[in-house]
């Protein structure tokens, strides 16, 4: 029988999955772009789970927020990206620092 | 015969994930994105949330990672440069990522067991009798209709951010002026020259 700690689990998994992306890819940021959308993915499971073993259909609501928020997210991070890359001609996260004062 | 198909889509999600973090190639990492999201897709509808898997399908699937392909195909990146550190970065962030994992699935094990969701033992993802998508509807339309009306709103202030950081306007493009068109009248657009023979016009 499938109850609410598997789902709780396969989310937490894919969470830590997500989190060791970023660890291990900090210099390609498409990449990290991508480990943020599996860490919103385990939270949109979550929010599902709790929301189906509840019996309370607010948790969906909450997940498509999170959906749209990530949608935009991903959107504008690409979009600074391709600028990032338009005036750098590379992509390697640690020469970002260049606006710093 | 749910209890495999949770395995399998658990299993498959998990192992897609893994691949992204860890693929050589970005585009096999945008590739296996996708399979990670399906099969999410596949876990939702286990539980009975078919809406919110066929919209994870659409915008996932149909956009964001669109995007993601486009912008790693469109962008010539030396990948290999890239993945310079990560042996180094391995230990440290397993160990992380395992400390992580095992704290959240004690807190899981306790919250399913002890909160007020283990009490309930079925999944039902929607009241009796309506379907998914009615009541989402239900509920999105009337208490939440503020909070859907915003988050049209961040898609527009994100699309509009998108598009102002992307567009450049190129230098020595001619394009159509129609305030200089109107405002032209046959004093400013002809103008008399008086020509000597044998000259002809020297600008």
């Amino acid at each position: 029988m499938i109850g609410l700690s598997h789902y709780l689990i396969v989310a937490a998994i894919l969470f830590t999955i997500g989190v060791f992306g970023i660890f291990v890819n900090r210099k390609n940021i498409i990449v990290i772009l991508m480990s943020i959308e599996l860490i919103l993915l385990a939270v949109n499971i979550n929010l599902v789970a709790f929301s189906a073993y509840l019996h309370d259909v607010v948790g969906q609501i909450f997940a498509m927020f999170v959906l749209t928020v990530a949608a935009a997210e991903a959107a504008v991070g690409l979009a600074i990206l391709v600028t990032f890359f338009r005036n750098r001609g590379d992509i390697a996260v640690d020469d970002a620092s260049m606006m710093k004062g | 015969m749910q209890a495999i198909a949770f395995y399998l889509l658990a299993f498959v999600t998990l192992a897609a994930g893994l691949l992204v973090v860890s693929a050589r190639n970005p585009v096999h990492s945008v590739l296996f994105l996708i399979t990670a999201f399906f099969s999410a897709a596949g876990l939702f509808v286990l539980l009975g949330a078919e809406f919110l898997a066929m919209l994870l399908i659409v915008v996932y699937v149909g956009a964001v990672a669109v995007l993601f392909l486009f912008v790693v195909m469109m962008l010539d990146i030396d990948f290999e440069a890239l993945r310079k550190g990560f042996a180094q970065y391995l230990p440290v962030g397993g160990l992380v990522a395992g400390v992580l994992t095992l704290e959240m699935i004690f807190v899981a094990a306790t919250v399913a067991t002890n909160g007020a969701a283990g009490k309930n033992a079925t999944p039902m993802a929607s009241p009796e009798g309506i379907s998914n998508t009615e009541a989402i509807g239900r509920v999105l339309y009337t208490d939440y209709v503020f909070f859907f009306q915003m988050a049209g709103l961040v898609l527009l202030v994100a699309m509009i951010g998108a598009i102002v950081l992307t567009l450049r306007h190129k230098p020595g493009v001619r394009r159509q002026d129609i305030g200089k068109q109107v405002a032209r009248s046959t004093k400013t657009g002809m103008e008399l020259v008086q020509i000597k023979p044998g000259e002809g016009i020297s600008e």
